[in-house]
């Protein structure tokens, strides 16, 4: 149990995939401008990648085996964009408005380098099953914190003084970056 | 003891009240002209129903109210309408809007008027009064009184009166309780039996000792139970609606609610005061007490006829030279009048006589230091400084979703902004951008649907000509075969030209014949004047088709010599 | 290597069932689209923008045949509604495309000849009259798209922009003027 929870929250807080991996940044710069956007991608992005890493785990030890390991990269793109295909016909059924605001970010998350990232870091640290699900789980958890609190911020940025050459993304990088430096305060959270 | 309840923030000005207390209520002087507006309430703009020229006698009415919310206005005085435009009105915005000016003759002669038994009345007879005398909210808001006293969705139990005047250097109401404690009490009686509630509750704040006891011993003498004189303390803005029914019964109004659904009605103490002299006595709204203060020798309360300008009041509490402008209400909450002509309203409760001594403008704004003390004396638990980040940024779903419209720009949050940023301007900005945008949504709206109605008209009509082109085509050849069932069998390209041909005859002798027959129905009996500007018509009538035979082709302008 | 290939093979088979699956259950019908970006347009129907009204354009837009910076009416807040809408760059209005004052028609009765031409011509009905008799304009139902003016055979049609008055009236967003200060 101690052992799920730590993995919980070292990938959420202490190895945060954006912050901290620097993982996952195209739709972290371009799908937080606006609050409910974030929240909706954060949704999505968590769909795909429990799902991602439960599928990647079970065809990497029950299909793949110790021959075919070359074929790990290949059948784990092939596996997430299908959930990332089968997640937009869903999004589009149930939430056109979501549908319509994520834009051309929700099918970008197949080409999310966390996505495909944390189930081949799953490979190589050798995770069982449960492993492998609370390390998507809570990889994509933290993914959706980060975005919802840049999105907090990139909002409230809108009415700030902000000198007129660093408008837009400039500012938008530097807060990133200045995130990522207090989120390294987490590191030796969990000895 | 009755237990009080506190809303959230308030601040403490310096309350200013003492000068203009000192004396008691003065008759302010029948001016040279009266500029009355016609727009001085909420709702729809009262129908002039004067001319000018027309002589009019003091509570005549000269404007009827248009619609369901709106209501009356009135002559304050004897006098001749010299005119009805537009002149300058008490607005922010300094435009002119539509007035009737009245130059008095100083009879002050009175309209036949006459009172009712409000008890043997009947309620919709009693609101019907209210609306045609022009009662509204006398505490600033203007509301018609006839709308606010009518409550048949939600049951009414306390019928809070306001007397706290909270706002500094206004003590309009404060003398008005001195001095008519009696009338004021029995108006709200009037509102009791209007509303059906079951108690009474006066709400005044402590800096006002002799208006509590004034009130207190008017309740008690008058015999007036289901009705309590409760003192509140003294804090701005203690006298905002929502707040005083929160201090007085703990009832907390909600964001986007109302009053009533809570069970509370809100009027102001010189409302009820109107309320009485109108139903009692047949006397509509003529007149106000209106504190003048400021830079002034003798600050004082009037009683003012509505339409006075503000010119000639303030001459008569001694304005200073200096004086460089004037301002319709309170410090916090008032209008920068945009000339002195400007005439008094029913919203007016004092002018301040401002210059740069009493008032130094304020500095420049500096920015936003997030210390959230705006945050700490908002009345309505509202988050200004969210407010002001997003206003500023133009964000305007932002501002509606941290309750904007909840926002009675009490302007205490500028109040304490170290930076002296003039917040409530962008709050009001605000929702004069977002109204705009409804309105303009609900018009394409509108204008969607005629286009959508007018294409479906187009094709209809469309279908209804082809339809009868049908019928007619049948008509004519069933007709025809009938007619001469010989030569059914000739041609029947000649037979469908010959027929043709009978319908172009027939249409032409009917034309004719309609011609012929159609004559001016009234020519017969006319008078020497009336032939005559039929014959000056018919000259001109024959010079146009004359001018039109020059013009030439249709798609020629015609020529004008 | 065979292996591999069924490997391969299967996966992508069973993801093709899958997504063919849901393909059909998660159907969604018509193009919402096109409904939405005409609830941003300000149904002038004015034909600026180069189609015959705002659902022409609406449904242009929607195929990606249209820019959205082409509805003068609509203003720069239209544009960047649409930008919004369909996640995409703000783009300004070209060179003399701008938004217009808001202008109402107004008939001169004393030329005016009675020909039906302009109410024909109106796409909202704004303008009431039959042959031979007045025709007059609703002022509260014109929204302004100048289609009558050109029709009018005696050019009795202008437009007359609204002016600010009392009801109309909107707080001006507040600016802190900039002060020279001396340096220390």
């Amino acid at each position: 149990m101690t052992e799920y929870l730590l993995i919980l929250v070292s990938t959420v807080l202490v190895n945060n995939i954006v912050m901290v991996k620097i993982l996952g940044l195209c739709p972290f710069m371009g799908v937080s401008k606006k609050l409910e956007a974030a929240i909706g991608m954060g949704a999505a992005t968590t769909f795909v990648l429990t799902l991602g890493s439960g599928a990647s785990y079970l065809i990497e030890h029950y299909l793949l085996g110790p021959d075919l390991a070359y074929l790990t990269t290949l059948s784990f793109i092939v596996v997430i964009a299908g959930i990332v295909q089968f997640t937009e016909m869903a999004i589009k059924k149930t939430s056109p408005e979501l549908y319509q605001v994520l834009g051309i970010y929700l099918p970008l998350i197949t080409t999310n380098c966390a996505v495909l990232g944390i189930p081949l870091l799953n490979v190589q640290a050798k995770h069982d099953f449960m492993q492998s699900l609370l390390f998507g789980f809570g990889g994509s958890l933290g993914f959706t914190l980060v975005m919802v609190l840049f999105a907090g911020i990139r909002e409230r940025m809108e009415g700030a003084d902000v000198p007129g050459i660093f408008k837009g993304s400039a500012i938008a990088m530097v807060t990133a970056g200045l995130m990522s430096l207090s989120f390294m305060g987490f590191s030796g959270l969990v000895k | 003891m009755r237990q009080l309840f506190k809303f959230h923030g308030g601040v403490h000005p310096p309350t200013h009240k003492s000068e203009s207390t000192r004396s008691p209520i003065a008759q302010a002087a029948i001016p040279s002209r009266l500029v009355i507006p016609l727009h001085q309430h909420v709702g729809n703009r009262a129908v002039p129903v004067v001319q000018v020229g027309e002589r009019v006698l003091k509570g005549q009415i000269i404007g009827k109210p248009d619609g369901r919310l709106s209501s009356a206005v009135h002559a304050s005085t004897s006098g001749t309408v010299s005119a009805i435009d537009m002149q300058l009105v008490a607005h922010h915005s300094g435009l002119p809007d539509l007035c009737v000016t009245i130059i008095p003759d100083g009879k002050n002669e009175w309209v036949a008027h006459g009172g009712v038994d409000y008890k043997q009345t009947p309620h919709t007879e009693l609101r019907h009064i209210l609306r045609l005398a022009g009662v509204v909210g006398l505490g600033g808001a203007v509301f018609p009184s006839d709308m606010k006293s009518y409550s048949n969705k939600h049951k009414i139990k306390t019928l809070v009166l306001n007397g706290a005047e909270c706002e500094p250097y206004i003590t309009c109401d404060d003398l008005l309780m001195r001095e008519r404690a009696s009338d004021i009490l029995r108006g709200a009686e009037v509102l009791r039996e209007l509303l059906y509630a079951e108690e009474v509750l006066i709400g005044i704040e402590d800096n006002k000792p002799e208006a509590i006891a004034a009130m207190r011993s008017a309740v008690e003498q008058d015999g007036h139970q289901h009705m309590e004189v409760i003192a509140v303390p003294t804090l701005y803005p203690g006298g905002g609606a929502k707040q005083l029914i929160r201090v007085l019964t703990g009832i907390e109004v909600a964001a986007g609610v109302r009053s009533t659904e809570k069970g509370v009605q809100c009027f102001n103490v010189a409302t009820a005061y109107c309320v009485w002299r109108a139903i009692t006595y047949g006397e509509p709204l003529l007149s106000r007490i209106v504190t003048v203060t400021g830079n002034v020798s003798n600050a004082q309360n009037f009683e003012v006829l509505l339409g006075t300008p503000v010119d000639e009041l303030v001459a008569q509490a001694g304005s200073k030279s200096d004086t460089d402008r004037h301002i319709m209400g309170g410090p916090m909450m008032g209008v920068d009048l945009p000339s002195g002509a400007v005439g008094v309203t029913k919203a007016t409760n004092c002018i301040i006589e401002a210059s740069d001594a009493l008032f130094p403008p304020p500095p420049p704004a500096l920015p936003c230091i997030r210390c959230a003390r705006c945050a700490e004396v908002c009345p309505a638990d509202l988050q200004p400084q969210e407010l002001y980040w997003f206003a500023k940024a133009k964000d305007f779903g932002k501002t509606q979703e941290y309750s904007l419209f909840d926002c009675i720009e009490c302007g205490a949050c500028a109040y304490v902004c170290p930076s002296q940023i003039p917040l409530v301007q962008y709050y009001r900005f605000a929702k004069s951008e977002i109204w705009q945008r409804e309105q303009e949504q609900q018009a394409a709206e509108v204008a969607r649907e005629r286009h959508e109605f007018r294409l479906m008209r187009i094709e209809r009509e469309k279908q209804e000509k082809a339809e009868r082109l049908a019928q007619k085509e049948q008509a004519a050849l069933a007709a025809k075969a009938a007619a001469a069932p010989g030569s059914a069998t000739a041609d029947p390209q000649a037979n469908a030209e010959a027929a043709l041909q009978a319908r172009i005859e027939a249409a032409a002798a009917r034309a004719k014949a309609q011609a012929a027959a159609e004559h001016p129905k009234n020519i017969d009996g006319l008078t020497q004047e009336q032939q005559a500007e039929i014959a000056e018509i018919e000259a001109r009538r024959a010079k146009i088709r004359e001018m039109a035979a020059d013009a030439g082709a249709d798609d020629e302008p015609p020529k004008h010599n | 290597m065979i292996s591999a290939l069924w490997v391969m093979i299967g996966i992508s088979m069973l993801l093709g069932a899958v997504l063919g699956f849901s393909a059909i259950k998660f159907k969604v019908e018509g193009n919402p689209l096109v409904e939405k970006i005409d609830a941003v347009l300000p149904q002038t129907q004015c034909g600026q923008c180069g189609f015959p009204g705002c659902k022409p354009y609406a449904e242009a837009i929607a195929k990606g045949e249209a820019d959205i910076n082409k509805c003068p009416p609509g203003g720069e807040e239209g544009i960047r509604k649409l930008a919004e809408l369909l996640g995409v760059e703000y783009k300004p209005f070209g060179e003399g495309a701008g938004p217009k004052a808001k202008a109402v028609a107004f008939i001169d009765e004393q030329t005016c000849i009675g020909c039906t031409l302009c109410l024909q011509a109106c796409p909202v009905d704004a303008i009431v009259g039959a042959a031979k008799q007045m025709h007059t304009i609703i002022v509260s139902e014109c929204t302004g798209c100048e289609l009558c003016v050109a029709p009018c055979p005696v050019d009795c049609i202008s437009m007359q922009p609204l002016a600010e008055n009392i009801s109309n009236w909107k707080w001006r967003y507040p600016t802190i003027p900039l002060v020279q200060v001396a340096a220390r």
